[in-house]
């Protein structure tokens, strides 16, 4: 039978290696029975967050708390959790059965409750043709399998994955990561699973934490996460392709709230002095910055046959991928910013024709000069003509 | 650069070069006392075997040879021992002076053996020990090559088995014991192979360390065997071939070891 499921408390955990700063003051709650998902780039601090959490690295400052328990002076083995690797870990010298019976070996477990509980785990797992191999003899799914098994057989408060998804080719990679689904809904276990891919982050993570150089950024649902980011660090981290950025400054001839493209405008902008059709914007509320940027995620630019009604800039289609389920144009826009935007696969458009591109403004984001995202959903930004 | 017959040609002289010695030893010990003398005779006209039981029953070679292999698995069993346990607390546990206490550790090689010699000499007569076991042994087992051999190989261990057998429940021993050390077989075998040859051949020690004849080891036994039948030759190439056997016998079903104990000499 699996024992309640624990929660897990960070409180201001700092973890600094020398002179640099790996996680810097983290404060997150993972709720008990929860898979919450720790996604970022390399380097990030995710995986040292985790070490954390298992108690392989000791935080320089800050409190960990698994199950209502301070843990910071409790050995990894006493933590009640059991972590997957990302190179698994399998100890080579091993059969996978004494690889499965390790952790409960060095419990002292009595020898018919290891064979019982290995035998339980490896039919759930199905490894039991397995049992008496090698590490060395088996394929890297099955070793996925085994470094699950070994996670499981000891019946953990949480589970902690350290990206153990990313050694697997890609059709096993999404096998497996609906196994880890189905298995944390039939065991209702905490997981905590580090990801550096957002797409595994969104489709596993009840709950998501985004994090970037030692910071957490974003703690929410994947809806919030893609639908409402707190940053832009965010908005460009989460989802592919990226968001379509542009750069705005403040309107000098008008007055309050007014915006229109800057100079530099795209994130591969060439300077052009254009606006986008219908600008300058409107900002609903005061306006305190002299510039911000604008983000438009691709399936929020309906790409239409030039003169549309509606269109709220013009653009000419440089490239096309054609990706089967859908298109991805890039599109070659006014002040020379460069946009990406998805399209039905049935649309008939190639390279070089001009098209009318609309916007859809309650689903836009604006950010900040320092990143941070500027007012809540739907978007407070309009072109001035829609007013 | 050579092309392919001219490194066979090589490589034959070479093994010729390095096998003419064992062969001529062989050769001797089959010989008459007088015929080692006649001049162009390599090999013996007549083969004596009986040079064998007569050389090794002139002087009580078979204590000889269980005080070698006492000695040499003494030795081997404790350079193991502490070899893999300091290799691991300067590979993996991390204490104040660490690498500094490593790097005196390492400067110690660079001291010859000789120089050493009369100070163990006082410590082990100090207390006694001269012409024992305790004292042939007690001063050779622990090998500072050893221990850097067995760091240099802890280092490679992953470090994700360490931390899967931390967070299985293991504390610092059980990592070491379950882990780490069946993970470092085969240093283990270098090592304990290096170390086995090391004592079998030590002359010099044993030679200061013991007097009686109950405790000299096979090399002092040759030794003591040469100036006492000084101008017969055959004899002390019987007992010299006997000596060597056990580690030609080594050498045939170790030759990896062997081969990657050569490459660790390169930084020895």
């Amino acid at each position: 039978m699996s024992p309640a499921p624990q929660g897990v408390s960070l409180r201001g955990v700092e973890k600094r290696f020398g002179n640099v700063t790996a996680v810097a003051a983290v404060d997150l709650d993972v709720r008990p029975g929860e898979l919450m998902v720790l996604v970022g780039p390399s380097g990030c601090g995710k995986s040292t967050l985790l070490r954390l959490i298992a108690g392989l690295e000791e935080a320089s400052a800050g409190e960990v708390w698994i199950g209502g328990r301070h843990v910071d002076d409790v050995a990894p083995g006493d933590r009640d959790v059991a972590m997957v690797f990302q190179s698994y870990a399998l100890y080579p010298h091993m059969t996978v059965a004494r690889n499965l019976g390790f952790g409960l070996r060095v419990r002292g477990a009595g020898r018919d409750e290891i064979t019982a509980r290995v035998g339980e785990v490896a039919t759930v797992l199905g490894l039991t043709e397995l049992l008496s191999r090698r590490p060395g003899q088996l394929s890297g799914g099955q070793r996925q399998r085994v470094a699950l098994g070994r996670a499981m057989v000891r019946d953990p408060g949480v589970f902690l994955f350290d990206e153990p998804l990313s050694n697997l080719d890609a059709g096993l990679r999404l096998r497996t990561r609906d196994e880890i689904a189905a298995l944390h809904q039939r065991l209702g276990t905490t997981m905590v699973f580090v990801t550096h891919d957002q797409v595994e982050a969104l489709s596993l993570g009840q709950r998501v934490a985004v994090m970037d150089r030692g910071r957490l950024q974003q703690v929410g649902t994947p809806h919030e996460i893609y639908r409402i980011p707190a940053n832009l660090f965010v908005a460009g981290f989460v989802g592919s392709p990226p968001i379509n950025r542009l750069r705005l400054a403040r309107d000098r001839d008008e007055r309050g709230g007014r915006l229109r493209a800057a100079r530099d405008a795209g994130a591969s902008g060439h300077g052009g002095q254009g606006r986008l059709a219908g600008g300058p914007f409107r900002f609903a509320g005061k306006w305190p910055f002299d510039e911000a940027t604008l983000g438009v995620r691709p399936e929020d630019l309906a790409v239409a046959v030039p003169g549309a009604s509606r269109a709220d800039f013009e653009a000419t289609i440089v490239r096309v991928e054609a990706l089967g389920s859908e298109q991805r144009l890039h599109l070659d826009g006014p002040a020379d910013a460069a946009w990406v935007a998805r399209a039905p696969p049935a649309m008939r458009v190639t390279s070089g024709d001009a098209v009318g591109v609309s916007v859809a403004w309650e689903r836009t984001h604006l950010f900040g000069p320092d990143g941070g995202r500027l007012g809540a959903a739907p978007s407070p930004i309009r072109p001035l003509r829609a007013s | 650069m050579l092309d392919r017959a001219g490194r066979a040609a090589l490589l034959t002289l070479a093994c010729a070069a390095m096998a003419a010695p064992f062969l001529w030893m062989a050769a001797t010990s089959l010989m008459g006392q007088l015929e080692v003398f006649s001049s162009g005779r390599v090999l013996p006209a007549v083969p004596l075997w009986s040079n064998y039981p007569e050389a090794l029953t002139a002087q009580p070679f078979a204590r000889y040879f269980l005080n070698s292999l006492v000695f040499a698995t003494a030795v081997v069993t404790g350079q193991v021992a502490t070899a893999t346990a300091a290799g691991y607390a300067f590979a993996r546990i991390d204490f104040p002076g660490r690498d500094r206490v490593f790097m005196l550790f390492l400067s110690t090689m660079m001291v010859p053996v000789v120089i050493v010699l009369i100070p163990r000499f006082l410590m082990i007569d100090a207390i006694g020990w001269i012409d024992s076991y305790q004292g042939l042994v007690s001063t050779e087992l622990v090998s500072v090559w050893g221990i850097f051999l067995m760091r240099q190989y802890f280092r490679t261990v992953p470090r994700d088995l360490e931390d899967a057998a931390r967070v299985d429940g293991a504390g610092p021993f059980r990592v070491f014991w379950s882990v780490a050390l069946p993970l470092a077989k085969p240093a283990v075998a270098t090592l304990a192979l290096f170390a086995f040859i090391d004592a079998w051949k030590n002359l010099l020690w044993p030679l200061l360390v013991t007097r009686s004849m109950e405790m000299r080891v096979v090399e002092v036994g040759i030794a003591a065997f040469h100036s006492t039948y000084e101008i017969n030759w055959p004899y002390q190439m019987a007992a010299g071939v006997v000596a060597v056997l056990p580690i030609a016998l080594l050498f045939l079903f170790t030759q990896r070891y062997f081969v990657r104990g050569i490459q660790l000499e390169g930084i020895r």
